[in-house]
């Protein structure tokens, strides 16, 4: 005599201790709908005007956006001109960066959509107009690393995120490329939407190639996806090689490649098993080329090259030369590919990549970095976000946190750019600071920090010409000349954050 | 050390950006131009600022060229002026066709150099670019003790001859220029002064150009035109000595040394006697050596 219903009342009595109810199978009713049809009516998959709807979202909040497929990006104007059509004003823009082709932004700041951005770059018509002085609030930048740590801690609380992905299922399982025949675009690394997907109260998946359930491989998961909108493109994936990033035929990037990669072979850390990242920018760029030549000759092995992945490193890695790439961005297809199809090559999102309190972040264990800088100064404080002019013109990137974790970092910088000095006794707007700055390679000569004695050491003893940095901010200003005062105003249009959440520095409007 | 000419780049003397950093590639010459590359309605301004970046940028060791305007043309003549006063080390002018031109010029440059309390300072290089000209090469080499070299212009020669330019494909490639390239390499050095090629100005054909320059390097010029700072390796990779000449030439040196030591006029290496020639071209490796840092002067010491 044992039977379930003799337990009910030992079964009730347990219920009753552990604070629950006793199951009743009548509430039970099994879905017999086709699971392939299923897939398509989950309650996640809507438009966008219902996802907006049912995400909450009220004036006054915060939305996030990444910009990975860069000027091809179609998903920051369309959700915005969407947000103005139904009406919402005062919402704070937060982007992993913006560019040119965000331009259509400065009618809805006008029209009050959008009252402050947080951004790591701006470019195009919008940063003039930034730089102008278009908004009441300044633009908070953040680099890379900062922005995902921001995130994760709540300093940069996001209520809604609008993630454009080129594969999604209807559960929200999201990549940044397609396997299916009918893939559209391919950004490949979601790295920079991942702390949104995680830490945003709601996100919302935007794709141009629904797939089937599961969509392996994916780098969002559906736990943290409210909701899944179709849409005709998310992006033009032609386009996310333009803007920062272009094959240089440059012969004086072609020299100062040439030049850095000297400087890296000879720095003490290129030895088998190092690690490595390249910038943005041609010069910077262009280094993988001749740091190839220099490991075959040396018979030497990267034990992985992190970043903003090209074509370059891939083809490296393809070679055997670097072993595993770390994809926190992809630079142009043929990286995003690789992505797809290539088990050692993996994407990491913002904060594994470079957050300063993320202990595993790949930043914290890179021999070699090489990056670009608009200017460099006589204490070798770096600014790759403001023009000579006072306009801003560029982006923090992962700048500072590659160069403040990485155990060289080498600025590649031209001397002069035209009229413009590029080495000066203060940059115009600080971004990275000298301290992290190991050496600056112009076509006129290397500076060597003086933090950095043994570098230049073995740099001089490699018969590589090093210079006075104060020599070469004398050359620029003996070849141009004294350039006017900027005629800056005395409203901030911009706010510099540290890496460690502390201001830095300010950007003021530019009159006239 | 003898002055090494490789490479002359031409730059256009109306574009400041490239005139401010030329050197920074490391061309043995640059060659600032007020000719053919400058409008007419620029020439005045180019002028200027080509006798300013003489005057203020510090081109190092590079060996500063200026192409003038014909003397017969309103420009000629003040160019002259201008880049005399500016210190420029070369003149270079262009379609010469006869010595009498040349010591037109050279009576344009006294005059300013007198004016100054410098004569003698400038030297003077002639664009070989019609057949008169070719005709005429050694008289050219020779119609002044400024001459430091001539130089193949080869378009306004092709069109002179009548002849077509040849591609790197066709079975005749330079066939067209071989006449004057042997013309102005002989007079060179009949004359005692180098022969510099013509230009070639497809930069994204980097294989033909790579032909070329062996080929002329073969035909025992000194060095070619360029026009982009991406032909500089590849000439300078070209002309540099092989292993096996700079131990030849090193051999030799050191029985200079060694003779000279001895205070023999009989210079022997191996019990053979070693000629002039030899030596000079021993010592023109050991030069190129150098310049191209296979070997330091420590290595020699």
């Amino acid at each position: 005599m044992n039977s379930i219903k003799d337990r009910a009342a030992l079964i009730a009595e347990a219920a009753k201790q552990m604070n629950k109810a006793v199951y009743n199978d009548a509430h039970m009713k099994k879905n017999i709908t086709p699971r392939h049809e299923l897939q398509r009516t989950n309650g996640k998959l809507v438009t966008l005007e219902e996802a907006i709807k049912k995400s909450g979202l009220k004036d006054g909040m915060t939305i996030s956006f990444h910009h990975h497929f860069r000027s091809g990006d179609k998903v920051i104007n369309m959700v915005v001109a969407k947000l103005a059509e139904m009406g919402f004003k005062n919402l704070t823009l937060a982007s992993s960066s913006l560019i040119d082709v965000h331009e259509p932004l400065i009618e809805h700041i006008k029209n009050g959509v959008i009252t402050q951005l947080h951004t790591s770059g701006l470019r195009g018509a919008l940063a003039t107009e930034v730089s102008h002085g278009l908004m009441e609030k300044p633009v908070i930048f953040r680099s890379h690393g900062s922005r995902g740590y921001a995130i994760m801690s709540g300093e940069l609380h996001i209520d809604v995120a609008f993630l454009g992905a080129s594969s999604s299922d209807s559960l929200g399982n999201a990549a940044g490329y397609s396997t299916s025949p009918n893939a559209k675009s391919i950004c490949g690394s979601l790295g920079y939407a991942l702390p949104d997907a995680k830490y945003a109260d709601k996100t919302i998946i935007l794709t141009d190639d629904l797939v089937d359930y599961p969509n392996q491989h994916s780098a969002i998961s559906e736990a943290d996806v409210d909701y899944v909108v179709v849409v005709d493109s998310v992006g033009d994936s032609s386009k996310i090689s333009s803007g920062a990033i272009r094959d240089t035929k440059n012969p004086r990037d072609i020299l100062l490649a040439k030049q850095a990669a000297k400087v890296v072979m000879n720095s003490g850390y290129f030895e088998d098993g190092f690690s490595m990242q390249t910038g943005s920018g041609g010069a910077a760029l262009a280094v993988t080329k001749y740091l190839r030549q220099g490991m075959i000759d040396k018979g030497i092995k990267a034990s992985y090259a992190l970043g903003g992945i090209t074509s370059h490193m891939v083809k490296l890695h393809q070679e055997g030369l670097i072993d595993r790439i770390i994809d926190v961005q992809s630079f142009d297809k043929v990286a995003a590919e690789s992505l797809m199809n290539d088990p050692k090559h993996k994407s990491v999102s913002a904060n594994e990549y470079a957050a300063l309190m993320e202990p595993g972040a790949a930043t914290h264990f890179l021999d070699v970095v090489i990056l670009s800088a608009l200017e460099v100064d006589v204490n070798f404080n770096v600014n790759v976000l403001v023009g000579s002019d006072g306009i801003i013109r560029g982006a923090i990137g992962g700048h500072p946190d590659t160069a403040m974790d990485s155990a060289l970092s080498v600025i590649v910088c031209p001397l002069l750019r035209g009229r413009i000095p590029c080495v000066v006794d203060e940059v115009t707007t600080l971004i990275t600071p000298g301290s992290n700055v190991d050496v600056v390679v112009t076509e006129y000569g290397i500076a060597v920090n003086p933090n950095r004695p043994e570098v230049k050491e073995r740099l001089e003893a490699a018969g590589l010409k090093i210079v006075d940095i104060h020599d070469l901010a004398a050359k620029a200003r003996k070849i141009i000349g004294d350039p006017a005062p900027l005629p800056f105003g005395d409203k901030v249009v911009g706010v510099v954050l540290n890496r460690d959440g502390s201001v830095q520095d300010v950007i003021k409007n530019i009159v006239g | 050390m003898q002055r090494l000419r490789r490479t002359m780049m031409f730059v256009p003397g109306n574009n400041p950006g490239m005139m401010a950093d030329a050197h920074i590639y490391g061309p043995d010459s640059i060659m600032l131009d007020l000719e053919d590359s400058v409008s007419m309605a620029e020439k005045d301004a180019a002028r200027l600022l080509v006798h300013n970046a003489l005057k203020t940028i510090d081109y190092g060791n590079t060996e500063m060229v200026v192409r003038i305007n014909p003397l017969n043309t309103p420009y000629g003549k003040k160019d002259v002026e201008a880049v005399v006063k500016a210190g420029v080390h070369v003149i270079r002018m262009p379609k010469t066709e006869t010595a009498e031109e040349v010591k037109e010029l050279e009576e344009e440059i006294v005059k300013v150099e007198t004016e100054l309390g410098c004569v003698g300072r400038t030297q003077i290089m002639a664009a070989i670019e019609s057949t008169l000209g070719a005709l005429n090469a050694y008289a050219i080499a020779t119609a002044s003790k400024r001459m430091m070299g001539i130089a193949l212009g080869a378009e306004d020669y092709c069109a002179n001859l009548k002849a077509q330019r040849t591609s790197g494909d066709s079975p005749y490639f330079g066939m067209e220029l071989q006449m004057a390239r042997q013309c102005i390499v002989t007079a060179a050095r009949a004359a005692g002064i180098d022969a510099l090629d013509t230009v070639f100005s497809n930069l994204n054909d980097m294989d033909t150009f790579r032909r070329e320059v062996e080929m002329i390097k073969a035909m025992g010029f000194d060095g070619k035109s360029i026009i982009n700072p991406r032909q500089i390796e590849v000439v300078n990779e070209i002309f540099a000595p092989k292993e096996k000449e700079i131990e030849k030439a090193k051999t030799i040196i050191a029985a200079i040394k060694e003779a000279e030591k001895r205070g023999s006029g009989v210079i022997a290496v191996n019990g053979k006697m070693v000629d002039r020639p030899v030596v000079i071209r021993a010592q023109r490796t050991i030069d190129l050596a150098i310049a191209s840092g296979i070997l330091t002067k420590e290595d020699l010491a």
